[in-house]
């Protein structure tokens, strides 16, 4: 029947080329999953070109604003003005007599009991609302100085963190971290249980046997162990945690593939395959792994958020990625700690991995939909 | 493999157990529970083996030593009710109490004192710890070579009569035998049940409480013991410790109402607490010393001139205010204060002067070192334990000397075990994060650290002649002020050489429900349930 | 099919031989040791606590010492909780794992294979889209997110139920981290059945029983509920063993006694006896519920047979 008829044996460049045209066009009429595309293209963008546009890097701090709400009026705000040019007076250990704030300018008057040291100012400079003061006036033989400076204004629209770096510079980062070991990952993961999965399935047998067993065997090993051991003999570096994950993934698809494998190859075209005399490996190639697609696709929907995840519970055992480094699961954790006081280091981070996510999710449906060959 | 099997049918038993109480019984006429949040699931109940505070609480609330703490946490008699000190301060001879008791109603003898404090010693027992008793006579022979374990210097005169004699006069001794290491341990029971003295049910004790269930990571309950000498004064009937790994996870069982009293909590909740539970937030100093360590062997950090600029480049106030939220106080001194005898600790030079003034002087140290600008370039590598704060804290930090110095600093964590283990097998590193809790009351116990014999503990690998003398010679003054004075002179060199770098001293954080009474805050964080109350 | 049951079995010993041997050696390549802790032995305890575990023996000797234990059900004493072997750690924390685990388990296979149905048989319509919703907000919010926010609402805010803790072990203790536990793994059901269930609506054999006016509710069960449950019996074997052998982050959030935690805190402990006891225990599940599937797989489907 239709299974026979799509079989791509007598052509297969011709046919693979108009199926792959049809999925593209099922796949674009699906609006969801072109909703999820754009989304997922929109997520990419603010997370690698994103750095490009801000002014604050992910590892700048900001000793003033230490645990600021997010806003978005620029900080510092005319209350808290007064306050950090208090605790700067403070610090410098004079008087502050007079504050007033014009425009971007500021002017400042200080008393003390001895001569004041002009150097002063570099602690109104080292506030992060002030810069380039500079001394007008003094009087009183040094006692009293007026200093003159710029007030320097600060966006943060995700607020900052506990370190006092700005959460959108953080997130951006994460973003580019969680993204890129979700997707290699997966492809590792992918590429690895796909092919294991569909040999062990088709094969069957003693095979069979031998290589399930061999995954029932990976499958008990200490992953934490095996990470741990990996990140101190070969440093924290990324690619290993993607490749470590990767490596660990791969069993669920293979296990899923292999069972599709068993139900698929007592059917009609395999057998009709066989007879025409294809290898093992070519059956394999062209009829297993692509009827088992529809599974695999919404599996994979499935493991790109579990290996982000993953790589958030190492982060949670400090072994993710290098601090100052943060992944999205990272930053999730630490705003899960810090949910009452500080909900907004949870809510943004979060925002953007449910959302990314959501997106992987609808693209698999998507995909799943379009590149079905029984649903024409 | 039989136990879960075995263990799954207690716990049905169990189950069923409890669930008839609950149909059957009327509830219990106002019984006194105190519900503790412990920091942790204790390792162990065994008095040689442990090593932490989390099981000091519970222990001390199941034994009492030869002395003991009070709500206040100072030094009390407990298992002794007298003793008397020979002149040269080498000879303790202690009066047990005529109707102190183990749990099952047999007497506290002196000779379960010399089981215990012999067993510790034992090589056999490998106790972890036993090095704290080092005082006492033999001890250490005992344990490194070996010596006959009758040698100890513990002798029981009579059944209520104990001497111990001291290596040398030792000013802290009735401080260590408060340690839990120094708790008595019942010899009849032991000889009976082995090492599972420490299950509840065989447990005998001899403080205000006893063990009556312990299921690990879910709850540990004691419940008062009626055979103590001052049973008529403790107040509680019950006494639940629940181990609580997750800070924040106690918190929030806290703020649920089912803790009267948790330990420790994330610095970032203090102001959000304050604001919701008010005074029930504690903050007590505690004796511990939180602080860097530089790697003395190789450049630039064996440079004394980079040490002390990096040290003052560091801005504890912000570390202490803005990190830990005001709950820890900056630190220049590696001694912290609140110790009697010693007062406060000899501070750093550059204690005294401002922020900027340190960086200016630290700029200039670095320039005459060579390096900095038109000099080598800085390259810095901060080594910490894997922990939200510690990572906070390096964080600052290296933000601190890129700002200051125009350093190039990286950072590397590793898991609790991994990073000691290097540091502890002498690994090079630049910067190591490293911290200390007093054992006991005596600047002695942070300042023996960082002797040249002290392989372990010096991952600095700091080698002073002047130091080393005068620690050895502290050693061997009787006169409390003298020994102090010298002490002090310790001090004042290893923070002029900065081959570590206090930061912080710490507090210990409690919350404290308005309806417990008797909780004193104190330095010793010592806060025995047999003073506490509960009001409804 | 009883020999098959017996030959698989068989087969399971040389399966947990590999998983013991790998995972010894592989530990003690790791830094560090059980005794290396944040406040110093001196050399001579360490070398006392060596001794007394027997860590001072050369490697293959330890390596012949434990299998020899393990052969007769011995796995050791612990390094951290050093009143207690393995045997009695893992004997105390398991039942309550598995307790949890089956309650955990159960709910997410019946809630998910019950939504992932509902949402096929009304594809593309408003429940559809509802239900695959919630069933992706289930995978993507972390359990370490789950778990607060469900203690801060029904537990501190409202107090409904208790934030933590076994408790007498009713089920008001066990709701919050059942559901923690529970929800991705019910998401992943939901998802799976909905993928499978759609495919076996569109198979001939479900066409032509639909073609031969088989009442609907016939046709969804008996045949497309049996071929849709393949993958969905697929993953039953993982993720039972994965819930019935408890989670770290649950357990330690709810301070549930049993032995998830024990993994983590031995890796990070370096306590190798309580280690290796854990990768046993997970070992054997995965084989037991390996075999049960496989078993159930014969039964879904006719034309996998066990020979």
């Amino acid at each position: 029947m239709s299974d026979l008829a799509q079989m791509p044996a007598v052509l297969p460049e011709a046919a693979s080329r108009s199926l792959f045209q049809l999925a593209a066009m099922r796949f674009r009429r699906n609006r969801a999953a072109m909703a999820g595309s754009v989304a997922l293209v929109l997520v990419a963008l603010f997370s690698f070109l994103g750095p490009l546009f801000i002014s604050h890097s992910y590892d700048q701090v900001f000793p003033s604003y230490v645990s600021v709400p997010p806003s978005l009026e620029p900080r510092p705000g005319a209350d808290s003005l007064q306050g950090a040019i208090s605790s700067a007076a403070t610090r410098a250990r004079v008087t502050l007599q007079a504050f007033e704030v014009e425009g971007q300018t500021f002017i400042a008057t200080f008393t003390s009991d001895a001569a004041i040291d002009p150097r002063t100012t570099r602690y109104i400079d080292r506030a992060n609302e002030f810069d380039d003061t500079k001394v007008t006036e003094t009087r009183d033989d040094g006692r009293t100085i007026v200093v003159e400076g710029r007030v320097s204004r600060e966006y943060f629209l995700f607020g900052t963190d506990s370190n006092g770096r700005d959460l959108v510079a953080r997130v951006m980062l994460g973003g580019q971290i969680s993204l890129a070991v979700g997707l290699l990952a997966s492809l590792v993961s992918l590429g690895i249980g796909v092919l294991y999965g569909a040999t062990s399935g088709y094969l069957g047998g003693r095979v069979d046997n031998i290589m399930m067993r061999f995954v029932e065997i990976l499958y008990s090993l200490p992953f934490v162990f095996l990470v741990v051991v990996l990140v101190v003999f070969f440093g924290r570096s990324f690619i290993l945690i993607f490749l470590v994950i990767g490596a660990v993934e791969w069993l669920d698809m293979a296990r899923i593939v292999r069972g599709q494998t068993l139900a698929l190859k007592r059917r009609e075209f395999v057998a009709a395959a066989q007879a025409l005399g294809l290898t093992d490996w070519q059956i394999i190639r062209r009829h297993v792994v692509p009827n088992t697609i529809g599974p695999v696709v919404v599996f994979v929907t499935v493991v790109v958020p579990k290996v982000i995840l993953l790589e958030s519970f190492l982060s949670f055992l400090g072994l993710g990625v290098q601090a100052p480094l943060t992944s999205w699961g990272a930053l999730i954790s630490e705003g899960a700690n810090n949910i009452q006081s500080a909900p907004w280091l949870l809510i943004f981070p979060a925002i953007f991995f449910v959302l990314t996510l959501f997106s992987l999710n609808f693209v698999g449906d998507g995909l799943r939909d379009a590149l079905d060959p029984r649903d024409r | 493999m039989t136990a879960p099997l075995t263990a799954v049918t207690r716990h049905l038993r169990r189950a069923a157990l409890i669930g008839s109480l609950l149909l059957g019984a009327s509830p219990a006429l106002a019984e006194a529970v105190l519900n503790r949040g412990n920091a942790g699931e204790p390792q162990t109940l065994d008095q040689a083996h442990t090593s932490i505070n989390i099981e000091a609480f519970i222990l001390k609330d199941l034994y009492e030593g030869l002395t003991t703490h009070d709500a206040k946490g100072e030094i009390v008699p407990g298992a002794a009710e007298s003793w008397t000190v020979s002149d040269d301060g080498t000879v303790y001879t202690f009066k047990l109490r005529e109707n102190g008791k183990w749990s099952d109603g047999s007497p506290v003898t002196a000779e379960d004192f010399v089981f215990s404090l012999s067993r510790i010693e034992d090589p056999k027992t490998a106790a972890g710890y036993a090095n704290i008793l080092y005082p006492i006579k033999n001890a250490e022979k005992i344990n490194k070579s070996g010596l006959a374990l009758d040698q100890l210097g513990v002798k029981a005169i009579d059944a209520k009569t104990l001497e111990i004699t001291l290596e040398r006069a030792t000013p802290y001794f009735l401080e260590l035998l408060a340690h839990q290491t120094a708790l008595p341990v019942s010899n009849a029971s032991f000889e009976k049940n082995g090492t599972d003295f420490v299950k509840p049910g065989i447990m005998v004790s001899n403080g205000g409480f006893k063990l009556t269930e312990h299921v690990a990571n879910d709850h540990l309950t004691l419940t008062k013991n009626e055979q103590h000498w001052d049973a008529a004064n403790i107040k509680l009937d019950k006494v639940v410790f629940y181990p609580l790994e997750d800070q924040a996870a106690a918190v929030r069982r806290y703020e649920a109402g089912e803790l009267h009293v948790n330990y420790n909590f994330s610095a970032d909740q203090i102001e959000r607490l304050k604001t919701l539970v008010g005074d029930e937030v504690h903050i007590s100093p505690a004796l511990a010393t939180y602080y860097y360590v530089f790697d003395t062997r190789t450049a630039p950090m064996d440079d004394v001139r980079v040490r002390r600029a990096l040290s003052m480049g560091i801005d504890r106030d912000f570390l202490a205010k803005e990190i830990y939220s005001g709950s820890q106080q900056p630190a220049y001194g590696f001694v912290p204060p609140g110790l009697p005898d010693y007062g406060a600790p000899s501070v750093a030079d550059f204690a005294t002067k401002s922020q900027l003034d340190r960086e200016d002087d630290a700029l200039a140290l670095l320039k005459e070192a060579g390096y900095g600008e038109g000099g080598k370039p800085l390259d810095i590598e901060i080594r910490y334990n894997t922990n939200p704060n510690h990572e906070r804290v390096a964080t600052a930090v290296a933000d601190m000397w890129k700002t200051a110095f125009n350093a190039k600093v990286t950072m590397v964590n590793l898991d609790v075990s991994s990073h000691y283990a290097y540091l502890q097998e002498g690994g090079k590193f630049s910067v190591a994060r490293a911290g200390w809790t007093a054992d006991y009351g005596d600047p002695e116990n942070f300042l023996a650290m960082n002797t040249t014999s002290n392989v372990t503990f010096n991952y600095a690998k700091w080698s002073n002649a002047d130091y080393d003398a005068l620690m050895a010679k502290s050693n061997d003054e009787k006169d409390p002020a003298a020994r102090a004075k010298l002490l002090h002179e310790a001090e004042t060199i290893l923070m002029q050489e900065q081959p570590v770098a206090p930061l912080l001293y710490q507090n210990e954080l409690w919350l404290v429900s308005k309806k417990v009474k008797g909780w004193v805050d104190n330095a010793n964080n010592e806060h025995p349930s047999r003073f506490l109350s509960i009001a409804e | 099919m009883l020999s098959f049951v017996f030959r698989r079995l068989a087969s399971a010993v040389p399966t947990l031989f590999i998983v013991v041997t790998i995972s010894f050696f592989l530990m003690r390549f790791a830094p560090g040791g059980p005794f290396n802790l944040e406040r110093p032995l001196s050399p001579q305890t360490m070398a006392n606590l060596n001794k007394a575990y027997g860590l001072d023996l050369p490697l293959w000797q330890q390596y012949l010492r434990y299998l020899g234990n393990v052969v007769r059900g011995d796995f050791g004493p612990s390094y951290i909780y050093r009143d207690n072997t393995v045997d009695q750690l893992i004997g105390m924390g398991l039942p309550y794992s598995i307790e949890l685990g089956l309650w955990a388990l159960g709910v997410a296979l019946v809630g998910g294979v019950a939504a992932g149905t509902f949402a096929a048989l009304r594809q593309n319509s408003f429940l559809d889209v509802a239900i695959m919703t919630l069933s992706t907000v289930g995978v993507t919010v972390p359990n370490f997110v789950v778990g607060p926010v469900l203690t801060l609402v029904f537990a501190v805010t409202l107090s409904w139920l208790p934030a933590g803790g076994w408790g007498d072990g009713s089920l008001r203790y066990l709701i919050l981290p059942m559901i923690a536990l529970a929800l991705p793994q019910l998401a992943v059901f939901a998802r799976l059945t909905r993928g499978a269930m759609i495919e076996a609506l569109h198979t001939d054999h479900i066409r032509t029983a639909r073609a031969y006016g088989l009442p609907a509710r016939t046709v969804v069960v008996t045949h497309a509920m049996r071929a849709a449950m393949l993958p969905v019996v697929s993953y039953l074997a993982p993720c039972a063993a994965a819930l019935l052998t408890g989670s770290a982050v649950i357990e330690t959030l709810f301070t549930i006694p049993g032995v998830g935690r024990f993994f983590v805190l031995g890796a990070i402990n370096r306590d190798y006896t309580l280690v290796m006891g854990t990768v046993v225990l997970i070992a054997v599940f995965v084989i037991v519920f390996n075999l049960v599937v496989d078993i159930l797989y014969g039964l879904l489907d006719p034309r996998v047979r066990h020979e």
